[in-house]
């Protein structure tokens, strides 16, 4: 099973991108992660049924843009390149998730 | 430790299972605006709600988009408006529904609950001016929701009370006739109702809440569907298996939301409403969960079974979920809401009977069905009785929210548009109740409410 990192804190976010595989895609939302200050902490993906999927969490302690800018911003990105990407906080998954 | 599978699962049951937290609801409490002269009462009324629920609709849209999960309304409910109106000389009640449906437009929610009584063992003076102001009310107003509470296992069932909201019913069918009788959708009539419902049109802030409470309702049929899809032909101990994980997740969302919402509003979190409610939109059906259980169509015979393992399993997942469960709290099944339950009705699947039955074993009870207009006021009155028995004998709320659709007869068809949906006029048995329900008087509690 492919495992994301154990990590604490509360200013996580969790980067989902979904679409058709093409050249770009990790360099194109990490230029925006980078440039925001936003760190990334773990990154997966695979390949399920033909679409690219990954998942990136991220740390935005040290982020300028706040959650709902970054995720703007992404899903601005994601049209251009013909993704879906989503920009969520992780507690969303921790609660549905974790005990 | 998360894995993908898991923030996929997440994202799936959101963008294509129409996971969604159904209504973020704040309760007011309106005591403290009571006054001897009904216009200084509106004001406060006005002035308390559009502080209190100023920033609740910006407040939903910044979780909703911080999570990526829909919330899709923001409302409010208050203090039942007899016991703040008692006090003013006012000789009807319309004024204060003017007043909330104003404060309700003000800060951008789409519903507003609490014109409401609760008149189980009987009427004070403003009960009555209350519930006579009803259908005026809600034809004049969008946004007010109206409730009366008749019955409770404490006390039996206050049959004239009973009659005079089926006249109330009746009347507010054919105010709002040119709008396919909308009014009565915004009616609710209870048995054992609860005071922290954070769903309409039953939503009211009960007299033991504190003064501002954030309360939520979660929503999710489609994510049962599919996993009860998944799990294939499996046995029922598995199917009650697969729906209470799936009810815990679901929970989980709600309060997550609730208490977020209440962090940033600044309000104690009351509550998570764990109930299964349908939308018009396809596969966001209760009926379509039973289907998947292996029944043709929602009503056949099974349903009241299939319902109760449903049901239960929802609420048993719930109740790990959060401490604080309250509200309805189980599966809904509206008509008029839900496209499985319409389609059940044209397909001759389902009659208001077994309807009746299926609400023994879930929560509220006949919930938006379409009636013929020239319903007798004596037959909507035995309707709302016979739900009311199910509710007090059973220890458990019931409600009715029905229409008798003026000037629609069986097979014509109301549409009332976004969530409360459309519907087939269903038949009701033709034989009177009439010299029954017009007795009066208060059906005694039963044995098992002398507990003390």
């Amino acid at each position: 099973m492919n495992r994301l990192k154990d990590l604490k804190g509360n200013n996580r976010v969790v980067i989902t991108v979904i679409g058709p595989d093409r050249v770009g895609i990790i360099a194109a939302v990490t230029t925006i992660l980078a440039e925001q200050g936003v760190n990334i902490l773990d990154i997966s993906q695979t390949i399920m049924q033909e679409f690219f999927v990954m998942v990136l969490v991220a740390d935005m302690a040290g982020a300028k843009v706040d959650l709902i800018d970054l995720k703007d911003m992404l899903a601005q990105k994601g049209e251009e390149l013909k993704l879906r990407i989503d920009t969520q906080h992780e507690d969303i998954f921790n609660f549905m998730h974790r005990i | 430790m998360l894995t993908i599978e898991e923030i996929l699962e997440t994202i799936k049951m959101v963008q294509e299972e129409n996971l969604d937290i159904r209504t973020i609801t704040m309760g007011i409490s309106l005591r403290d605006c009571s006054d001897a002269n009904h216009r200084i009462a509106c004001r406060k009324i006005y002035d308390k709600v559009t502080r209190l629920a100023g920033p609740l609709v910006r407040a939903g849209e910044e979780i909703s988009r911080e999570y990526g999960l829909p919330i899709v309304n923001k409302r409010i409910s208050v203090t039942p408006i007899a016991l703040v109106a008692e006090a003013s000389s006012a000789d009807d009640y319309c004024c204060y529904a003017e007043t909330l449906d104003r404060a309700a437009e003000a800060v951008g929610v789409n519903f507003i609950g609490g014109f409401s009584a609760l008149v189980h063992k009987g009427f004070t003076g403003g009960d009555r001016k209350l519930i006579e102001s009803i259908p005026r009310a809600l034809s004049e107003t969008e946004r007010v929701c109206a409730s009366v509470n008749v019955a409770t296992s404490r006390v039996g069932i206050n049959m004239d009370a009973i009659l005079l909201t089926g006249a109330v019913i009746k009347k507010t069918a054919e105010l709002t006739a040119g709008r396919d009788s909308i009014g009565c959708a915004k009616l609710v009539v209870f048995a054992n109702v609860p005071e922290d419902n954070p769903f309409m049109a039953g939503a009211f802030h009960g007299i033991g809440e504190p003064d501002c409470v954030i309360n939520t309702g979660v929503s999710g049929p489609g994510v049962v569907r599919s996993a009860i899809s998944r799990v294939g032909d499996a046995d029922l101990g598995e199917l009650s298996e697969t729906i209470k994980k799936m009810a815990f997740k679901i929970t989980r969302m709600g309060e997550l939301v609730g208490r977020a919402a209440a962090k940033k509003l600044g309000v104690p979190f009351g509550i998570v409403d764990v109930s299964l409610a349908p939308t018009p939109a396809i596969g966001d059906s209760v009926a379509e969960i039973l289907q998947e259980m292996g029944l043709e169509r929602c009503g056949a015979p099974g349903s009241t079974a299939a319902l109760a393992l449903l049901n239960d399993a929802v609420k048993k997942g719930g109740a790990m979920a959060s401490s604080y469960v309250g509200g309805l709290s189980g599966a809904f099944i509206p008509v008029s809401e839900d496209a499985g339950m319409i389609a059940a009705v044209d397909d001759g699947a389902l009659n208001i009977e077994k309807l009746e039955a299926m609400t023994a074993v879930c929560s509220v009870g006949l919930d938006m069905i379409a009636i013929p207009g020239d319903t007798s006021v004596e037959t909507i009155a035995a309707i709302i009785a016979d739900e009311a028995a199910i509710g007090v004998f059973n220890h458990k709320t019931t409600a009715v929210r029905i229409i008798p659709a003026a000037g629609k007869q069986v097979g014509d068809r109301v549409e009332f548009g976004g969530l409360l949906g459309r519907a087939p006029v269903m038949a009701v048995n033709r034989f009177s109740a009439a010299a029954f329900v017009n007795r009066g008087g208060r059906i005694p509690a039963p044995i098992h409410s002398l507990r003390n």
